[in-house]
């Protein structure tokens, strides 16, 4: 081999002696590597894997007074729904409402679950800043939160008819995420 | 006086309620009756991850989600289910993630692969060259 250099300690260096700087550079193109991932934002989210798969069975008990425990029958009745994840003591939740509102406003059912809630934070939350749900189920002991795969509050999942999860949604609902969801919710027809 | 009256603000300061007012999940903070079944519980529990603090087992998580978590695993074992299908009934739901002792998948292969790979280049390198070396030397010390 023509390119090939032997050292002072016999040892062979094949193509050249340009060769011994590849574990550096190596190195170097590492570090920029973890430099450049470490200023990274960190993606907190946990992915559902329960998406195209279907709801699991549950039935709630009523969160509240005046609207009806949630169960899995009440998603297989051909309509496509909203499932919102939530809780009267998420300040998140509080700034989706306007937007469930809205959602709710254009025709779409949102069934709520209520996670580790009372009855009259329930009701105290629903009286301050409305309530867009049709039912709501309470999840006292995160059950169902942990059936479909969700991590927090508040969380939503686009239903079809046929009670399959289509999609998920993590993190309140902003004005700009309203029409991504109601195409959601037509691709779920 | 202003000073008076900003001492005594925060000591009236209470914290925001930020989690819920709610009693934690029955087996969230009490151990199973049979020990060896808790023994089996607090072992899965150290390898499953808290969705809430992520670099948390849920074993060493205070947040309410990983008391759940921990009711979930207790009274499932209490039910006869064995670690790995409790295990297998997370990953089902939220991915390998959630499991805290990193395992070998599909996607988590080169993590185990890569070190092995490189112990090898450099066991390599260095018995050919440090072979050459002895050789060499002896062949110096005969001359």
């Amino acid at each position: 081999m023509s390119d090939a250099v032997t050292d002072s300690d016999g040892f062979t260096y094949f193509g050249g002696k340009l060769f011994v700087w590849v574990p550096v550079a190596l190195f170097i193109g590492f570090a920029i590597l973890a430099a450049f991932m470490l200023t990274q934002p960190k993606d907190e989210f946990v992915q559902s894997q329960m998406v195209g798969k279907p709801l699991p069975e549950f039935e709630l008990r009523p969160a509240t007074q005046d609207r009806p425990g949630a169960s899995t029958a009440n998603f297989r009745d051909g309509k496509p729904k909203l499932l919102n994840v939530w809780a009267s003591w998420c300040l998140p939740c509080i700034a989706e409402a306007p937007q469930l509102e809205e959602l709710q406003a254009s025709g779409v059912e949102i069934i709520g679950i209520a996670i580790r809630d009372r009855p009259a934070d329930v009701a105290g939350f629903l009286g301050r800043y409305g309530n867009p749900y049709s039912r709501i189920g309470a999840d006292d002991l995160s059950e169902v939160q942990l059936e479909i795969g969700s991590s927090g509050v508040p969380e939503t999942f686009v239903i079809d008819g046929q009670g399959i999860i289509r999609h998920q949604h993590i993190g309140d609902i902003r004005e700009s995420d309203v029409p991504m969801l109601l195409e959601k919710l037509r691709e779920a027809q | 006086m202003n000073r008076l009256i900003a001492l005594i603000m925060a000591l009236i300061a209470a914290p925001l309620l930020a989690q819920s007012a709610v009693p934690p999940a029955p087996y969230a903070y009490t151990q199973l009756a049979d020990p060896a079944q808790e023994a089996q519980a607090a072992d899965l529990m150290l390898t499953l991850r808290c969705l809430k603090c992520q670099s948390q087992s849920i074993a060493d998580s205070d947040a309410p989600m990983a008391g759940d978590m921990r009711h979930q695993v207790r009274v499932r074992i209490e039910r006869g289910e064995s670690p790995d299908q409790i295990r297998a009934w997370l990953v089902e739901r939220y991915g390998d993630y959630v499991s805290y002792e990193p395992t070998v998948s599909a996607t988590t292969w080169p993590l185990f692969a890569i070190p092995a790979l490189l112990f090898a280049i450099a066991a390599l390198v260095l018995l050919r060259r440090l072979g050459r070396k002895r050789s060499m030397g002896s062949e110096g010390s005969a001359a």
